[in-house]
């Protein structure tokens, strides 16, 4: 638990972050919930740490033209408890209310986890399925890209060394909802499942179903997200019961086999579309 | 004049805050890793990463060439230096090195040692040795150990039996030396019902929260050792450490500063204590090593780990007419300081609250190529509770009987006291109906059983669950210990008429700072601000055994009231004295010290104490000032007992189990603070609950452990845990004077099997009669899909 030497340094703004990462081996960090304890194991060995977690502007969620945006360095606790969020977009409050604990939710931030993408993280899915824009700087300027663009595999998401995350931005979805089946030690999820209806009249016009903890990244259930089109409360469960067929590489560890894990698929999903499509 | 003097409260029985948590909760306590000594260096361990192997070649060239390191120790420069480490219990034991020579028997344990300026050093250069293993193959399993296989660990331990089968209870002469099994098998051949069930008691990681440290400092020019470590028990230390370095006990001063939870894990006395003060003796240079938790994890001992085959032999209206416990202890790669007892004390528990008239225990401790197990929490008894608690309740279903009624039926009775057990066992008092009819009140146990019943009919896998416990505690007599079984206590009244007392007993949670000093200002009717209670540093304390086994107040408290008992007589032989009475006439109330029945000539406890201090004139026959000490051994254990509840509902869908309610009646005897009292409760509730529910030291066939860390192993939370419903029943022990029995592990004797209880009800719909802990989500989900026959699962 002791991390090899390393040094430190604490970024004034986003442009001097960004300047500072682009020295060899900087690694940007903000709450520091998922780089130090790889560090303390020894598992990750970063030379300098750039501490973004006081830059002026780049924690906070604000709402602008009908989209709302939170900054990166925004804590799971404060999305959690986000009067604005809990109104206008509850399944992301939600989500962040079920992260780890106390400590972890105090300290740990939204971009942290996003660029980190543990393959169980809640986060990235649900970004996925509220079709976030990730929006980035770096030495050659700012990008956007979209969260199903994002997330490429394990541990491997679209920032280039030198990139950071300064915003997620989304269009609020009430009707949308995450369900988790929480790994009772880290409380990560064994499978957590986020969704985001279409609704109109009691039936889903529009999915998008995204899962965590199951494979390699989060990733989108297009064929759920298909079948779930036109159904009510009572096609939910024939929509989503192939859903661990779609599912690449299903991951097995101490917490779940490969068959409990492709079993409990279906069913967070199901119950995340069924809170979904009770809020209308 | 006639001014209302306030009265003191009498502090016995009331709920006292403790006077210990301001400080640990603002940061302001002071453990061994805040303690800084001029010239202080940091040990950092290499340690095996393979749990069997045979170590081929070990390169600490590049470690010794790093700026900063003073010193590289392999094993074999260690045992120069440092013999092997005695254990504490008279079983034969393997020579175990402090730091491994030759081979290595679990993943974890110490090959080197550097020695560095500061603690980032020593890991890098730690980090920098190489060792290469010859590996041999991982004995994990103990039923497979116990034929010799895949490998033998220690040669001259045949089929790996650390200790080969000793048998106990019914028929059994004291020495072993006969083994009459006419009344056991007299039970079994006259039973109308058998119920027979393997049980496993799984391995847990202690995890206190703060790991352990050393700081041992020898002073050349003083010839002395001062050696300050996390411990539960400092007296047993300097023992141990004088004797392993060549020392008289005159030379070695053991200090246990704040000590942020032990557990039963901080009884033992380390290999990294040994080794600091070897070093340190060797160096002349104070040296320091502060366990990381990663380290914690592999390197200090695990607890439980048995597996039991129970058989109970029974009538058909519930009597149960014999038991028979067949104990396998997978005690790990080595004994320890107490290792070899613990699961005796299952033997010894065996009874359970039951009057059971043939008993047969076995037990055979097996050596695997693991974290060595000793005490943790209950040590050995929950176990034993578990495994009876099991059986009853299995037997309260084969028969269809409530499980409280069963119990009822088979309950040693209030008046049957003190009671002989089959076990050998005396127990001191008890009145087991009472304390399950309080809690089967408390628990509204009918409507609870209505409540599940109507849950089942909706759908939902919902169970109760019931389990009585007793306990053995206030260890005990010398018999019972090799340490010696007593405990000292001495009290000194300051010239100010303050309290300064020193206790043998070296609290680390347990709240003794606080009754201890409600105990001594009752009895010298001053406030409780004018007591100290010094403990843990054999520089003060000038005799004591420690902290375990719930005897803090049995044993030491008694042993400090005794003190106060002849100090007191002493204060009232100067006050005589002063007051020109008779000492027979000498009433201490109030903070004053006065004569019966003349309430003028009272005068405060401060003016006696410094009379007794400045004594003109001395009173004939007395010796100035106010200090005396007391020692002592108890007649007996003492053996609390009671009956947890519990109600769980099981996830149809995902097999998560969710604790709905607990309900907590525990009988300690008298209780001197009952909100301490209740917090031990909530926290021995936390660890029992999370054995049955949450925890597990799972390793593989490699013998690595795999839940390493916290993101695998999962400590209980709050957040897991509805609110508890405590109660109690007051049965006194007529072993100590204030008739108090122990509390501090109680709470992980009833709750765990209550809680698995409460599971197997729940899925008895299935058919599961039932399942090992912990209770696995995904273990339940098979359960419910696939039902279950019982047995092994």
């Amino acid at each position: 638990m002791i991390p090899v030497a390393f040094g430190y340094e604490r970024a004034t703004s986003i442009d001097d972050a960004i300047a500072k990462l682009a020295e060899s081996g900087g690694k940007a960090i903000a709450g520091g919930h998922s780089l130090v304890p790889l560090m303390k194991l020894r598992l990750s060995e970063p030379t300098k740490l750039v501490d973004i977690s006081r830059i002026p502007g780049l924690s906070g969620i604000r709402e602008n033209g009908g989209k709302i945006e939170i900054g990166a360095t925004t804590t799971h606790t404060d999305i959690a408890t986000s009067k604005l969020l809990r109104e206008k977009c509850p399944m992301i409050a939600e989500a962040a209310a079920e992260i780890g604990d106390a400590q972890v939710r105090n300290r740990g931030t939204i971009g942290g986890s996003i660029a980190h993408a543990d393959p169980a993280a809640d986060f990235p899915a649900v970004v996925l399925a509220l079709d976030a824009d990730i929006i980035i700087k770096g030495k050659k300027g700012a990008r956007t890209v979209k969260a199903s663009a994002f997330f490429r595999g394990f541990y491997d998401v679209d920032l280039a060394p030198g990139d950071l995350i300064t915003a997620i931005q989304f269009a609020p979805i009430k009707s949308a909802a995450y369900a988790k089946l929480h790994q009772r030690a880290s409380h990560y999820a064994i499978v957590g499942a986020a969704v985001a209806l279409g609704v109109k009249g009691g039936a889903i016009e529009s999915a998008r179903v995204a899962l965590t903890g199951a494979t390699t990244h989060a990733i989108r259930l297009p064929g759920v997200e298909k079948a779930l089109a036109g159904k009510k409360a009572d096609g939910i469960s024939a929509a989503v019961q192939n859903a661990a067929v779609e599912v690449p590489d299903v991951s097995v560890d101490l917490h779940a086999s490969e068959d409990y894990r492709k079993a409990m698929i279906p069913v967070f999903v199901r119950r995340a579309v069924e809170r979904a499509l009770a809020r209308g | 004049m006639t001014t209302a003097t306030p009265v003191l409260p009498k502090l016995i029985g009331e709920r006292v805050k403790r006077r210990e948590d301001p400080r640990l909760i603002q940061g302001r306590a002071t453990y061994v890793d805040d303690l800084k000594v001029t010239g202080m260096r940091h040990i950092a361990f290499k340690r095996s990463d393979v749990a069997h192997g045979k170590i081929t070649s070990i390169d600490t060239s590049a470690a010794a060439k790093m700026d900063g390191v003073e010193a590289v120790f392999t094993g074999a420069d260690i045992a120069k230096i440092l013999a092997p480490m005695p254990i504490g219990t008279p079983f034969p034991s393997p020579a175990h090195h402090a730091v491994a020579v030759d081979v290595v028997r679990y993943a974890g344990e110490p090959v080197a040692l550097v020695v560095a300026s500061d603690r980032y050093v020593a890991r890098d250069a730690a980090d920098a040795i190489t060792v290469t293993y010859e590996t041999l193959p991982a004995v994990v399993d103990p039923e497979k150990a116990m034929t010799g296989q895949p490998a033998v660990i220690h040669k001259d331990f045949p089929n790996n039996l650390a200790v080969a089968l000793v048998p106990s209870g019914t028929g059994v002469a004291p020495d072993f030396s006969k083994v009459d099994n006419t009344a056991v098998d007299k039970a079994f051949a006259e039973a109308e019902v058998v119920i027979s069930q393997r049980m496993v008691n799984h391995r847990l990681v202690p995890n206190a929260m703060e790991p352990r440290g050393v700081l041992a400092h020898w002073e050349p020019g003083k010839e002395t050792m001062t050696i300050w470590s996390s411990t539960q028990n400092p007296h047993i230390l300097k023992t141990m450490i004088a004797a392993m370095n060549g020392l008289g006990q005159h030379q070695v001063r053991a200090i246990a500063p704040e000590v942020g939870g032990g557990f039963g894990a901080k009884i033992n006395i380390y290999a990294e204590e040994y080794v600091c003060s070897v070093v340190s003796k060797k160096l002349g240079l104070p040296i320091k090593w502060i366990e990381d938790r990663t380290e914690a994890f592999v390197a200090t001992t695990h607890g439980r780990d048995i597996i039991a085959y129970v058989d109970v032999a029974a009538r058909k209206d519930g009597k149960v007419l014999g038991l028979k416990m067949k104990l396998i202890a997978d005690i790990g790669a080595y004994n320890m300081l107490l290792t070899a007892a613990i699961p005796t004390l299952t033997m010894l528990m065996a009874n359970a609250t039951y009057d059971i008239p043939a008993i047969r225990t076995t037990l055979t401790e097996v050596f695997t190529n693991k974290t060595p197990t000793d005490a943790y929490r209950g040590a050995g008894r929950p176990e034993a509770t578990y495994f009876v608690e099991r059986a009853m309740d299995m037997l309260a279903r084969e028969l269809n009987m409530d499980p409280a009624d069963v119990r009822r039926k088979n309950f040693i009775k209030a008046n049957q006291f003190p009671y002989q057990t089959q076990m050998g066992a005396v127990y001191d008092s008890g009145d087991y109906d009472k304390a399950l009819d309080t809690a089967l009140k408390a628990a509204n146990w009918d409507g609870l059983k209505a409540e599940r019943d109507k849950a089942r009919k909706e759908g939902r896998i919902v169970g109760l669950g019931l389990a009585m416990y007793v306990e053995v505690c206030g260890l005990g007599p010398s018999s019972s210990l090799p340490t010696g079984g007593w405990e000292h206590g001495q009290v000194t009244i300051e010239r100010d008429g303050r309290i300064t007392a020193t206790t043998g007993a070296s609290p680390h949670g347990q709240g003794n700072e606080t009754t201890f000093a409600q105990m001594l200002a009752d009895q010298f009717s001053i406030p409780l601000e004018h007591v100290t209670i010094l403990h843990g540093d054999t520089g003060i304390v000038k005799q004591g055994i420690g902290t375990f086994g719930s005897r803090s107040q049995a044993v030491a408290g008694t042993a400090l009231h005794l003190a106060g008992v002849k100090v007191k007589k002493k204060m009232a032989q100067f006050a005589a004295a002063m007051l020109e009475a008779s000492e027979d006439d000498i009433v201490f109330e109030n903070g004053t010290v006065g004569v019966k029945g003349s309430p003028a000539k009272a005068k405060p406890f401060a003016a006696i104490a410094g009379y007794a201090y400045v004594p003109v004139p001395l009173p004939a026959g007395l010796e100035p000032g106010l200090s005396d000490e007391a020692f002592f051994e108890p007649a007996n254990n003492t053996y609390p007992f009671g009956c947890h509840i519990s109600m769980i509902e099981i996830d149809r869908e995902t097999g998560e189990p969710k604790l709905l309610k607990l309900v907590a009646v525990d009988d300690a005897g008298n209780l001197i603070n009952p909100l301490i009292v209740e917090g031990q409760i909530h926290g021995g509730l936390a660890q029992g609950i999370g054995q049955a529910m949450i925890e597990e030291a799972v390793y593989n066939d490699e013998g690595q452990l795999l839940t390493g860390s916290f993101m695998d192993y999962a400590m209980p939370r709050a957040s897991d845990f509805p609110r508890f419903e405590l109660s109690a029943t007051v049965t006194p022990t007529p072993v100590n004077p204030f008739g108090a029995k122990g509390v501090g592990e109680a709470g992980t004797l009833g709750s765990t099997p209550c809680i698995v209880n409460a599971a197997v009800d729940a899925l008895s719909v299935y058919g599961v009669k039932h399942v090992d802990m912990m209770l696995r989500p995904e273990k339940l989900w098979r359960l419910i899909k696939h039902g279950s026959q019982g047995g092994r699962s």
